[in-house]
């Protein structure tokens, strides 16, 4: 077979491109530590969530400067996150742990890389840091019937100072639970 | 559409004989069966491509919100269903099927191996099509007990009625079916030609039929094995996460099978549309083997945010489309040197110069040519796409449906426009009808991407939803970075208004061309010149199709065998979740 210089040199630079690309990402994944969502958050009965660690979503301090929230995504709100707002400390690393509780919704704070799918059986764990105070959108970004366009939240981060468990959505400030790794 | 009263008659010899410009009979007076077929699936597919262009354009009008008076927001999803099965499904797969009986017939000049299994396909596809629309048109009104309001990705546990499913489901084995009959028409020609190569479009319909069976075994397994029964209420559940990586084990590979079809056209009909000829038979046999190993086992990537799935799957899948971006670079370069070849022939100069040399004024070629350009650009943002960890910064925002309208819907869909200005005479026997409008169209669709397409793509950045149809929230604002989000609404409605009125400008030159007569001098060559580097030159190794079909089978094994067994350790329909009926959400 004649392969032409020129399309050698191109075979080249092509391949070089894609080596190049797959080395950025995994560099992202292993320097930076960008994981993605994976299996860890286990699997979970979307028909009895009252019998799990989301029977009582809301936001559970674990550490000094560590938070879970474990939010429930259901047609049409997140709970919590539409009805009363996510507060959360700035300078906070936060763990979310999301799951459906009828069909697929999305998970995304606008503007940002937290995002993630809700899948019914299925439980996402994302871990991120919250540095600045400011206040976020949620939107659910999978169709999930006729309202899914009024599918929305809130996510708060504020001044240090001014947080305190007893102002975020869980009514257990307790976390005994370690949640989530089931 | 009868069939019986139009028999096949050869009408060689007689004066009113379609000839091409260069006084070649017609493929029409050679193979009136085969141009019948392809007229009626063209048929099909631009009544696809009008309706699926109106519910278009409603919703570029509705989500910006410039217009909200045409459907409500709920049956914004519904437009939304429509427009995404009859573009990517009908349109696309019945052009597909005809462009593909057109080219087996005339490369292998030879007719098709059975009329019956033709006309078995056509009407099991027609069927179909006619179940899922009238399950989605059911979504608008009560008249009509059905709904499939679920979008084209039909995500379980939101289900649609049966016969939205079946009918699907037809569609999908109309075409297998027609790729059984392009094989057995292929093998008919091989007993009497064994020591030659396979014609090049040939070799390329082949190897597309065969990555689309490899890539079809998902969606079949989904629909026949879960969702049909689950929707005729004979199980109970379905595991979500199952069903989806089913979905998207087919939603991947189904762009190829849009890709490659406008493929066959760059490499076979561009570069004389261009005034030249092929650079290289090799090249363009090695990209279509490259797409049949590699389309499939990439599906993770659109569940590159999904929980359930390990990172290694995700990993995989991710360097698997990395190296998919190969075939599309090759083609960037064998594409472009076939243009320069040709301008050259035709006495362009300089290093860019040669570009004024093209026939910009002919509607096949700048269509294709504008076509590949905005390929270009579709491949940087799928580059984005598919690197996993950028993806969490667009997974499903605006910019998901900015890249892939610039893919499927310029790349395929503007492709497929214009060769129709070159095949449609054809298949016809009658001239172009409304030229001056045909050669504007293409470049009034080029405006209406460009506009709508690059607004999208900042939007998502910016972090608009897709599938919303209000994408403004009480909770709180966009912020851009660059330009404003109310300047991007505009782009896009008025991007996706050029696009309508160049769809319309298509649909108009084609019902002129229809209704003209037939006979005479046709202004388009049908003749397809030999590559610079022929098939003579190609290594014999390429053309052994079902090898490489074996090694793709493999690959797909090797990125899903693992995942799915895991999926289905804990019970095939675990962990399951009941029905969420899409038309229970009327009237809310």
């Amino acid at each position: 077979m004649e392969i032409h210089r020129f399309e050698k040199v191109w075979v080249a630079c092509a391949l070089l491109l894609i080596v190049g690309f797959i080395a950025t990402i995994t560099y992202g994944a292993v320097g930076a530590g960008v994981a993605m969502v994976n299996d860890e958050g286990g699997t979970v009965d979307a028909q009895n969530l009252q019998d799990t660690e989301f029977a009582d979503p809301g936001v559970r301090q674990v550490g000094a400067n560590e938070y879970e929230v474990y939010v429930v995504a259901q047609q049409f709100i997140f709970r919590p996150g539409t009805n009363e707002d996510i507060v959360l400390p700035a300078n906070s690393e936060v763990t979310f742990y999301i799951t459906s509780a009828d069909v697929v919704h999305g998970f995304n704070i606008v503007g940002t890389n937290v995002n993630s799918m809700a899948i019914p059986g299925q439980v996402a764990k994302l871990t991120v840091q919250f540095d600045e105070p400011r206040e976020y959108g949620i939107v659910c970004h999978e169709y999930c019937g006729a309202a899914h366009h009024e599918m929305a939240g809130i996510v708060r981060v504020v001044p240090e100072s001014e947080f305190s468990m007893a102002d975020t959505a869980a009514s257990d400030t307790t976390a005994e639970e370690d949640g989530g790794d089931a | 559409m009868a069939f019986a009263d139009e028999t096949p008659t050869r009408t060689e010899g007689e004066t009113s004989a379609a000839l091409d410009s260069e006084g070649r009979l017609a493929f029409v007076e050679r193979f009136p069966f085969e141009a019948r077929m392809v007229r009626y699936t063209f048929l099909v597919s631009f009544v696809a491509l009008a309706l699926g262009g109106v519910f278009g354009v409603i919703q570029a009008l509705h989500r910006t919100g410039i217009y909200r008076g045409i459907v409500s927001n709920a049956d914004y999803y519904t437009v939304l269903t429509g427009h995404g099965v009859l573009l990517v499904l009908v349109f696309t797969t019945f052009f597909i099927a005809g462009i593909f009986l057109w080219a087996v017939t005339s490369s292998l000049d030879r007719e098709v191996a059975s009329q019956r299994v033709t006309k078995l396909w056509f009407y099991l596809m027609l069927v179909g099509t006619l179940m899922a629309s009238v399950a989605i048109i059911g979504g608008f009104s009560d008249l009509i007990p059905a709904s499939a309001t679920v979008l084209f990705t039909f995500y379980a546990p939101l289900q649609a009625s049966p016969i939205f499913y079946i009918g699907a489901a037809l569609i999908i084995v109309g075409s297998w079916i027609a790729g059984v009959n392009y094989f057995r028409t292929f093998y008919g020609w091989k007993q009497e030609n064994p020591d030659e190569r396979i014609p090049l479009q040939t070799f390329m319909v082949l190897t597309t039929m065969l990555m689309w069976y490899i890539a079809t075994i998902g969606v079949a397994i989904e629909v026949v094995v879960f969702l049909i029964p689950w929707s005729l209420g004979l199980i109970s559940e379905v595991d979500p996460l199952l069903t989806r990586t089913l979905f998207w084990f087919f939603g991947h590979p189904v762009v190829y099978f849009w890709l490659m079809p406008a493929y066959l056209v760059w490499y076979t009909i561009l570069p004389k549309l261009s005034g030249g000829r092929l650079f290289s038979d090799s090249l363009a046999r090695i990209v279509f083997v490259l797409f049949l190993l590699l389309s499939t086992p990439t599906g993770f990537h659109h569940q590159y945010v999904d929980p359930g799935i390990p990172e290694g799957y995700k990993f995989v899948a991710m360097t698997n489309t990395m190296f998919l971006l190969l075939p599309s670079l090759l083609t960037a370069f064998t594409v472009v040197a076939s243009m320069e070849h040709g301008a050259r022939q035709r006495g362009g100069t300089g290093l860019f110069g040669w570009l004024k040399a093209l026939p910009w004024d002919n509607p096949a070629f700048s269509g294709c040519a504008l076509a590949g350009m905005m390929f270009a650009a579709a491949g940087f943002s799928g580059m984005v796409n598919a690197g996993m960890n950028l993806n969490y910064l667009v997974h499903n925002t605006l910019w998901v449906p900015g890249h892939f309208h610039l893919t499927v819907g310029t790349a395929f869909a503007l492709t497929a426009m214009a060769i129709s200005y070159w095949l449609v005479p054809q298949i016809t026997g009658k001239p172009l009808g409304l030229r001056k409008w045909a050669s504007a169209q293409p470049f009034v669709w080029f405006i209406g991407m460009l506009l709508m397409s690059n607004a999208m793509h900042r939007a998502g950045l910016v972090g608009v939803p897709r599938r919303t149809a209000v994408p403004q929230y009480d909770q709180f604002s966009y912020e851009s970075v660059f330009g404003t989000y109310g300047e991007m609404r505009i782009q896009i409605a008025l991007g996706g208004t050029i696009l309508f009125i160049a769809l319309v400008m298509f649909l108009m030159v084609m019902w002129d061309t229809y209704m003209g007569t037939r006979g005479g001098r046709l202004s388009v060559s049908s003749r397809i010149p030999e590559p610079l580097s022929n098939a003579e030159a190609s290594p014999q190794v390429l053309d052994r199709i079902w090898l490489w079909a074996a090694i793709a089978f493999l690959l797909v094994l090797l990125a899903y065998g693992l995942p799915l067994y895991d999926f289905v350790s804990d019970g095939v329909f675990a962990p399951g979740s009941p029905a969420y009926p899409a038309f229970s959400w009327l009237g809310l």
